[in-house]
Order: C-alpha cells, then structure tokens, then sequence
C-alpha cells in the first residue's frame, strides 16, 4: 500500500530489519489448507493445529480468512507474520474498494498477494515462510478460482483443486482421487474434510477433527452470493460423518482401480 | 511605492465565507436521517458514478455537497485515515468524532490560510451505533466548525427550508421506507415553493443499517430495491400505481440537475488523476491526523 509506505513504513512486513540470528527460529507454524472448486463457487478449508517444533502450541487456531466479500484466504507457515499479512491484505482490498467504489479483479487481488509473500522473502530465507492459497469466486467468469503460492511470490493458478502446507502433499494425494467436476457444495466439502482427514492421518503438524474437544476444522464456501463460512453444526455434522466411515474403513473411501 | 489596500480581517474572513456560501448554494442538497434501524443519507444526484454519499469505515459514512473534486479529496483523506487508524489499533476505535474533528481541522486551516481559496463544501459525518441514541451525526461546514446533529440534517442549495421542513415532520423510530418518503419529500420541494418529481434515477440512496450482519454497515439501496421502496410510498398516496420503471420514465421531464451534473463533469476530471494527485492535496490533512 503506497499510503502506508510513505506514511508508516515501519507498519510494512517488508520494510522490518532482518533479526540478526541464524537458524530456525521456533515460532508456532500453521499447516495444511486445502481448496477444491465445483460448479458456482470453491471451498476453502484449513485444519486447526499450530506447531511449534514437537510441540503442539495451538489447538483451535483459525487459519482461513475473508479476505473479502468474494474471496478468501487459508495460511501455512509462520503464524504471526501470516496473520498480519492476511490483516494487511485485507486492509488493502478494503481500502481499494472504499476509494474506487468497484473491487479488484480476483487477478488484482491474487496479484496483489504475490507481492506481498514476495517482500517476505528475507524472512522466508531465515525459516520464516509464509505460503497462503488464494481463492475465490469470479463475478466476471462467474466461477471459483484458486490460486496457490510459493515462497517467492510465485502465483500459479490451480484449476479443480489444490493444498498447501506441510500436509499439502498427502491431502493434495487424497483430492487427486475424490475429486470430481461436477461437485455439489456439500459434496466439496465433504472431499475437503476427507483431504484434511488423510493429511491428519500422515502429517504431524496437521490437526484432525478433535471429537472429544468439538474442534473441526474451518470450511468456507465462496459462491456468488459471497463469502460463507460454514457454522460449527455443518462442519461437526460432516466431520462426524466422514469419521464414522473411518471407523469401518480406516484408510477412507476407495477409488475404482482402473 | 504602493501600499497594499487595507483590509479589515472581519471583511477578509466574511468575503470567504460568502464566496464558499455561494459555491454550495448552487449545489443539490443532501439530507441525512435517523430511522428506526440506522441512519439513511438520501441525495439528490443523477449521476450514478460520482457519488455525493460514501462508506468510511464499519459504521462510518460521509455525505457531501459543493465541489466534487474538493470533497473528493477530503473523502479519500478520511478513507485514509480510518484505515490507517484501524490497522494501527483496532477496528473499533475508528470513530466518528475522531474523524470529524480531523475534517474540522483541515477545512479550518483550509479556511482561514490566505493563500489557498476556501473549500466550497460542506460535509456530514454519520455513524450508527448500537442503539438509536448511540447514533452520532456531525455536520462540517466550509468554515471549519463541527455541529453534532440529531433526528435530521440536510445540507446544499436549499438546505435552510429543507431543514425545517424536515424538522417538523421527522420523529423518532421512523422505518424505512417513511424516513425515505420524508426524505424525497423534502428535497422535491422547490425554492419557489414549487414540487418536482424526485424518481429513483435522480437519487442516490444509502444506509447505515444496524442490522446487518457484516461489519461493514454500509450499504447502498438501487435499483430494484430503490424502486419498490419509492413505489411503497407511491401506492400509500395514490391507488396502486405503475411499477418503477414507468413511473420513472414518465415524470424524467423534469429538471434534470444541471448543476448538479456541472460539478460532475470538474469532478470526473479529478478523479482521472485521482492517483497522485489527491495524495499530493492530502498531506496537510495527514498531517492533521497525526496530532
């Protein structure tokens, strides 16, 4: 944000002083975001865990944001400084819209993030990263959208679906193989929640759905009517459902051979 | 050698204020009214791109009238400031009064430099509370003080008669759609003492609804909305009339703002710069924000 720069740049993640220490700082890390898309709109859902090394720091940290009316944003790395930087983006947007009176192209904002993870790279090089998915829905195409990141700044589109975090690899593994186009909502996010289920299953830094604790994961819904995020009875009605198959298949649902 | 006029600082200060005076009366007026749920700002403007009326913050809107180009100015300053204010501390302590007495401060100095001609605006700040006491409305004329308004407020052209016609007839907990009826009422009266028809293409209608679910409280009624609200109060009067789009069609003949529209077009040129030039205009009132 220009304003800002020129006015409080010490307020800008990108113009802070590198910490002089070297080696990995143990700060508590998110983890696993996972988004598919399906006809009029996309799914954003995020597990609860943050990490801090072995140990577990946070058991119900929120890790999917609006970013705004028609778009969202799910973070893995560090905590902190994706918090802020989600709080920024968000601002940003925010602020965009105030002063033109239109929003940003979903392109805009997608791009406008990419900067952003970019001027984190110093930080990113001392074991600080901060890797978000992008996604939203698209008034202009009038479909969901996803856009996932690298440390650099790098954006790519994903079309279907797409992960990311430490578990990225195992819930991307699992979506590969429920995913279909012709998804309903609930479908969606029912295939979310099986993503997340398996990254649990595999990954250590990934939280699965806490029965005894009632912490599910967070589940949001962009279509054209907006931003959605789905209330704890939805999440808690799909998770129970999903573990209860577990119970019988522990390895989750099994996808034809050929 | 030749000795400048002398002028007297009473003189000095009551031509500025006469020449700002001027510049707003040619204006359309803008009213802001309290109802039931919120604050509703309701102006009269057939341009559907430069907006008279604007979200601030969560429950902060800003009404203007006068130049566009100037108030333009001050809008996106307060933008600004609320943001800045926001992301620096919390949402919640972006308030109305804050930004109020930042605006009395910019168009003070503004007013009383004699390098620079004073602004030919005059502002109203709004936000809705909780409550319909907690709501606060502050009107800023060109000179730079703040008066805190209640119940109802109209600034522009014709605002003395619109403001006591309003006064009469405006009482609390009106819903919507009277404080609508009320509001179109008093702006389509004429000077002369004359009605116009006000049709939902010549306004610009807005609300600060407290009962929105989303933080951000503001919300603009158009179109189709606008149409069925407007035709509610059509129907109490007359028998069932047309639906909105004749009734609009058939009474467009009247006046269609021509000063209005004139301060438009200055204000389009603005805007095209809007980019660096309204933040070159803006650091004095930055400036002002920070104390």
């Amino acid at each position: 944000m220009d304003f800002l720069g020129q006015h409080a740049p010490e307020l800008l993640p990108g113009n802070r002083p590198l910490p002089a220490v070297q080696g990995v700082i143990e700060a508590p890390h998110g983890t696993t975001i996972v988004a598919a898309s399906f006809p009029g709109g996309v799914v954003l859902a995020g597990d609860r865990r943050a990490t801090m090394g072995n140990v577990i720091a946070q058991r119900d940290i929120e890790k999917v944001f609006p970013a705004d009316e028609y778009s969202a944003v799910g973070i893995a790395g560090t905590a902190g400084l994706a918090v802020e930087m989600v709080k920024l983006f968000q601002l940003e947007l925010e602020h965009f819209e105030k002063v033109e009176g239109a929003q940003l192209s979903l392109e805009g904002k997608a791009n406008r993030l990419s900067t952003m993870i970019r001027s984190n790279l110093g930080m990113a090089m001392q074991g600080l990263a901060v890797v978000p998915l992008f996604a939203g829905y698209d008034l202009d195409r009038e479909k969901g959208r996803i856009f996932s990141y690298d440390v650099t700044g790098g954006r790519s589109e994903e079309h279907g679906f797409a992960a990311t975090g430490s578990g990225s690899v195992f819930a991307r593994s699992a979506l590969k193989k429920l995913f279909r186009e012709d998804f309903t909502e609930h479908q969606a996010a029912t295939a979310v929640v099986q993503a997340l289920y398996d990254a649990a299953d595999d990954d250590s830094a990934t939280g699965g759905p806490d029965m005894a604790r009632r912490i599910y994961p967070i589940v949001t819904v962009i279509t054209e009517e907006g931003f959605k995020k789905l209330t704890e009875a939805e999440v808690s009605e799909i998770a129970r459902a999903v573990h209860e198959r577990r119970l019988e298949q522990p390895d989750g649902p099994r996808a034809a051979l050929l | 050698m030749s000795t400048p006029f002398y002028v007297s600082p009473q003189q000095a200060m009551a031509d500025r204020a006469e020449y700002a005076r001027k510049g707003i009366a040619r204006g359309r007026s803008v009213v802001v009214l309290q109802y039931t749920d919120g604050v509703l700002f309701v102006a009269e403007n057939p341009s559907r791109a430069l907006h008279k009326v604007s979200e601030i913050y969560d429950r902060i809107a800003f009404a203007a009238v006068g130049k566009y180009n100037e108030f333009e100015n001050l809008r996106i300053g307060g933008v600004r400031y609320a943001d800045l204010r926001g992301y620096t501390y919390d949402r919640e302590d972006v308030t109305a009064r804050g930004l109020a007495n930042v605006y009395a401060q910019t168009l003070g100095t503004i007013f009383s430099s004699a390098a620079e001609k004073p602004y030919e605006v005059e502002l109203i700040v709004a936000e809705v509370g909780n409550a319909p006491e907690d709501d606060q409305i502050y009107r800023l004329p060109h000179d730079g003080s703040i008066v805190d308004e209640h119940g109802s407020v109209a600034v522009g052209g014709n605002a003395d008669q619109i403001s006591s016609y309003l006064d009469q007839r405006h009482r609390d907990g009106m819903t919507l759609a009277e404080a609508l009826r009320l509001a179109v009422d008093s702006l389509s009266r004429d000077t002369n003492g004359g009605e116009r028809t006000l049709t939902a293409e010549h306004l610009e209608v807005a609300v600060l609804d407290r009962t929105r679910p989303q933080k951000r409280k503001f919300k603009r009624i158009l179109g189709r909305q606008l149409s069925r609200l407007l035709d509610g109060h059509a129907a109490g009067e007359q028998e069932k009339g047309q639906p909105g789009e004749g009734a609009g069609e058939s009474s467009g003949t009247g006046s269609t703002g021509g000063n209005g529209k004139g301060a438009g077009k200055g204000g389009a040129a603005g805007k095209n710069g809007s980019g660096a030039s309204a933040a070159d205009a803006d650091e004095p009132e930055s400036g002002a924000a920070d104390d």
